[in-house]
């Protein structure tokens, strides 16, 4: 298998585009794929600052490796979030890598600053542990780039993670996700702009971004992730895609160029009804914002073990 | 040849020569889903492996809260 572009020996093949790679010309698409999204969808000045979620994982870590090699100013927000061993590997991991490279890393503890992890969280408020998770990061991710003075928040979601989320809100007609499925989301009073730089990338080419970088993440998952609806969705897209390639791209790009205008008109008279929070000053449609009643619920309550939060999606 | 793959973690002795893409159909894994990592790099599809060989299969979902 040669390379599409030099015929040197290829390193990944990706059927999706018909074409083989070198591990030389494979990083350079990347950083195009990248560059396109950014451009395409408007998602970063040359001036901003720039703030990356990092998890630990793949995608985190090769989105802020690509932004900055393209001469972003990008630091990154590491949560802990209590989830056992699981955070404290992927907290190494983000660490060193920053650590490796000089880079700045800010970090937030969830049981250190709020009083509860997420397995303690989920049980307290009878949501599945990856909503609270995601309730807690959205906030967190928020509350971080508003106090740093950051002009806006970069989330590693790729293009498998975009295609699972819409095929899961078209399944079950969720019309107000849909209107807010977008790989741009502009700053509001209390909000980022928050960019999806790795939109037109797949999770495979994340993976093999980070082999041929040399960039150490956390392969294993989330333990509390295991038998997620979320999951379930890529599994099934990957069975379509096996036999189609081309499918993902196809779904998530036909859904931006033809359909997710029909529904941003719902979000945004929804908008309009945000008042503040009463007690962290976040944007919200009743007194309290839901991190907060989380935080209530949760603080002092008796630590749930990981094995134990875990529940199906 | 061994085949390391993880979620449990597990080590396999499969006999060679084989193909990458042959290999994952014996072990019934999707390619979309996997990445095949010899030594310290990706070997695509078509690659041959030889009984010496030891790669890595590596899931490369992640899917936590978004």
């Amino acid at each position: 298998m040669k390379c599409t572009v030099c015929k040197a020996p290829a390193v990944i093949d990706i059927r999706r585009h018909n074409a083989n790679f070198c591990a030389e010309h494979f990083l350079r698409l990347c950083r195009d794929q990248v560059v396109k999204a950014i451009k395409d969808f408007t998602m970063i000045e040359p001036s901003d600052r720039v703030l990356v979620a990092v998890s630990g994982g793949k995608d985190s870590l090769a989105v802020w490796d690509i932004l900055v090699e393209l001469g972003y100013q990008a630091d990154g927000l590491y949560l802990g979030l209590g989830i056992g061993d699981y955070s404290d590997a992927s907290g190494e991991m983000a660490r060193a890598f920053a650590h490796d490279r000089g880079w700045k890393l800010l970090e937030v503890d969830l049981p250190t600053e709020h009083g509860f992890d997420i397995p303690t969280g989920a049980k307290a408020a009878r949501r599945v542990p990856c909503s609270a998770c995601g309730l807690s990061k959205r906030h967190l991710f928020d509350e971080a780039a508003r106090t740093g003075g950051y002009d806006v928040l970069v989330t590693g979601h790729n293009l498998d993670d975009e295609a699972a989320v819409l095929f899961g809100n078209v399944l079950h007609w969720q019309t107000d996700y849909l209107g807010r499925q977008l790989p741009v989301l502009p700053a509001r009073p209390g909000f980022p702009r928050k960019v999806k730089p790795l939109v037109r990338l797949g999770e495979r080419e994340m993976a093999a971004y980070c082999v041929l970088r040399g960039i150490d993440y956390i392969v294993e998952e989330c333990p509390m992730a295991a038998g997620n609806r979320h999951l379930g969705y890529k599994d099934a897209l990957n069975a379509i895609e096996a036999v189609s390639p081309g499918t993902k791209h196809d779904f998530y790009f036909g859904f931006l160029a033809r359909a997710s205008e029909l529904f941003t008109p719902a979000v945004a008279a929804e908008q309009e009804l945000l008042q503040v929070c009463a007690r962290c000053g976040a944007p919200t449609p009743g007194e309290l914002c839901a991190f907060c009643r989380l935080v209530d619920r949760a603080t002092d309550r008796e630590p749930v073990p990981v094995s134990l939060g875990r529940r199906p999606g | 040849m061994k085949v390391r793959l993880r979620n449990p973690k597990r080590e396999l002795d499969v006999p060679g020569p084989v193909r990458v893409h042959a290999l994952l159909e014996r072990l019934e894994l999707n390619r979309e889903t996997v990445l095949v990592i010899r030594g310290d790099t990706l070997v695509p599809g078509d690659v041959l492996l030889d009984d010496s060989d030891v790669v890595e299969i590596r899931p490369v979902i992640s899917g936590g809260a978004v």
